[in-house]
């Protein structure tokens, strides 16, 4: 019987031949993943569990990320419980320090997570990994301290809404307005309980990074996973980071599909979300004049080293916005260091940015770069939920590294056309 | 088989209005149970009963993924909830705390606030009104769970054996 990819996926882990939308399985976990948040409340539920050992030291891996380098005491005290269980334990990937940065970029980045496997992890965003047609998604902390005893999760197999997107694209616009304009579309519900699988002849000419942005959303829109087919793209993003064969599976022609929604790119302008929801979105050019206080790029949205190159080349040779403050968060060492050696960081210390380390940062209103009331931000981050960024009357516009690049200079909400 | 009154609530109910931020400084179970729908029905705490189903519409359960709310619902007394879907991760919670949830569109149309409701969980059957309506029967390994608890009994019990 025909299947969805995500379907597949879910009967190998389940070692089924076949899943239905519907089915409640229980499936063997590739990888598990928590952060400095969520890992304390999941090792509390594993000791509760009372085994000994994680199911398979090399398949949990913890990061900090959120609240480092340690912002006050309790966030000192939460990573030390994180750090000592994976010392305890002989976890082969913990990430903390200079070995850290956000989740969900080092996690494929270090080839951590591949195509074809079934990912768990404590972070709503875990759903990122799609991209590289493995199925993942997030989960509680009781869930995750679970997955660690037993490496095995329940999951009710999902309907999939299959997303076509065909037609070309305008100058800067990628996946982050691909994704904002698909929940504009859908609602912040609008994929509840569903997979969400991204397909057409423009995600198949998206390079990897956009495409990772695109599945890192997909939770905005209520999606349980957002999946993509692999092909050349994604093997060589793969390849050299694992010495592991990825598992290939595709959706069969014949598969079923809960709705079938196909998308013109070609009239989408870059999109800039308004608070307080990511399904609220226009236009760049119908922003209007709003005037703005900081800017935010970065994050496990937009974090990527092309994202950055992206920003740089709004921003090289011009100045932010007097009084505007540009912070740019890295979302990994390596990134960091790659933008430095191609002279990106630079290009963003002449035009006035500040470059926090990789780490959450300001992208949950955690640490560098709070808002205070009535303040404005532009972020290439993922949510601009009432006080994500802050203060609860502080206001935050969701966009592409282009659009808050020229937002940076301009002062106002703005696209790359209007500088 | 569960057997007992029915508490009937609308479309959308979050898990703001199950169990309030404010009395989220505690997490005692009773606490929780005390303060459960304050907000929207006060008076459910102090009469529901242990065994009573509560039924709902569409998306219960959605908003933050606190497992107080399902924790607060099960202590109250309630041992199953009907309703056309659940938020997702409440879903997960709410199985994981050991509180049974059924989907059906029609029998959560057709039962009202007070009258009586049996459920067969193993067989996904609901009567009430006179009517029986018939849901995704709950697998065994789910079934296994609700009995022990829970996930976290569930894997004491049954999957290492203590
Ligand atoms: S960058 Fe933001 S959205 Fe991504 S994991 Fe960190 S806090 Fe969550």
């Amino acid at each position: 019987m025909s299947m969805t990819i995500t379907e597949k996926i879910l009967a190998v882990h389940a070692g089924r031949d076949h899943v239905s939308p519907g089915d409640l399985i229980e499936a063997k976990v590739d990888m598990a993943l928590a952060n400095d948040v969520t890992a304390p409340l999941a090792i509390k539920v594993f000791r509760e569990i009372g085994v000994e050992k994680v199911f398979d030291t090399d398949k949990v891996t913890l990061v900090a990320d959120h609240f480092v380098p340690n912002k006050d005491i309790a966030s000192a005290e939460q990573v030390k419980i994180v750090r000592e269980f994976a010392r305890q334990q002989g976890l082969k990937n913990y990430f903390e320090g200079g070995e850290s940065g956000i989740e969900h970029v080092i996690l494929p980045e270090k080839g951590l997570v591949l195509p074809g496997q079934l990912i768990i992890g404590a972070d709503s965003h875990t759903c990122t990994y799609g991209a590289l047609g493995a199925f993942s998604t997030g989960v509680g902390s009781t869930d995750l301290g679970a997955v660690m005893a037993t490496g095995e999760i329940w999951l009710k197999v999902p309907p999939t809404i299959l997303l076509r997107y065909e037609g070309s694209l305008q100058p800067h616009v990628g996946g982050k307005d691909l994704i904002l304009h698909t929940i504009g579309l859908l609602g912040v519900e609008g994929a509840l309980y569903c997979a969400m699988e991204f397909t057409g002849g423009v995600i198949s000419r998206l390079p990897m990074y956009q495409r990772f942005t695109m599945s890192n959303m997909a939770i905005e829109a209520g999606g349980k996973n957002g999946i993509m087919e692999l092909d050349e793209t994604t093997l060589a993003y793969v390849a050299g980071r694992t010495s592991l064969k990825p598992d290939i599976f595709r959706s069969d022609p014949d598969a079923d599909y809960e709705r079938v929604i196909d998308i013109d790119v070609s009239g989408i302008e870059p999109q800039v979300a308004f608070p307080h929801l990511p399904s609220n979105v226009r236009p760049v050019s119908e922003v209007g004049n709003v005037l703005i206080d900081q800017v935010v790029i970065g994050s496990c949205t937009n974090g990527w080293l092309e994202d950055l190159r992206d920003a740089a080349s709004i921003l090289k040779g011009r100045k932010v916005s007097p009084g505007l403050r540009l912070i740019i968060m890295p979302g990994s060492p390596l990134i960091y260091k790659l933008a430095m050696r191609e002279g990106i960081l630079e290009t963003f210390l002449d035009a006035g940015a500040v470059i926090g380390p990789p780490s959450c940062g300001p992208c949950l209103g955690g640490h560098m770069g709070v808002l205070a009331s009535g303040e404005r931000a532009v972020a290439t981050t993922n949510r601009n939920f009432v006080g994500r960024m802050g203060h609860p009357e502080s206001e935050v516009y969701l966009a592409n590294p282009f659009v808050a690049a020229a937002s940076a200079v301009l002062g106002r909400v703005g696209g790359p056309d209007q500088l | 088989m569960i057997q007992g009154k029915i508490w009937k609530f609308g479309n959308d109910v979050d898990t703001d209005v199950i169990i309030p931020a404010r009395y989220l400084n505690v997490s005692a179970e009773s606490e929780l149970a005390k303060n459960c729908f304050a907000d929207i029905r006060p008076d459910f705490a102090g009469a529901v009963s242990a065994g009573d189903i509560l039924v709902a519409g569409k998306n219960f359960g959605c908003g933050s993924s606190r497992e107080h709310a399902p924790i607060a619902i099960k202590a109250a007394g309630i041992r199953a909830i009907v309703a056309e879907s659940f938020a997702r991760i409440f879903y997960r919670n709410a199985f994981n705390i050991g509180l049974p949830l059924l989907e059906s569109v029609e029998a959560s149309k057709a039962l009202s606030d007070g009258e009586n409701a049996v459920i067969d969980l193993a067989a996904g059957r609901i009567e009430g009104k006179g009517q029986v309506f018939s849901a995704r029967p709950i697998p065994d390994f789910m079934a296994e769970l609700i009995d022990a608890g829970g996930l976290v009994d569930y894997i004491r019990k049954v999957k290492i054996g203590r």
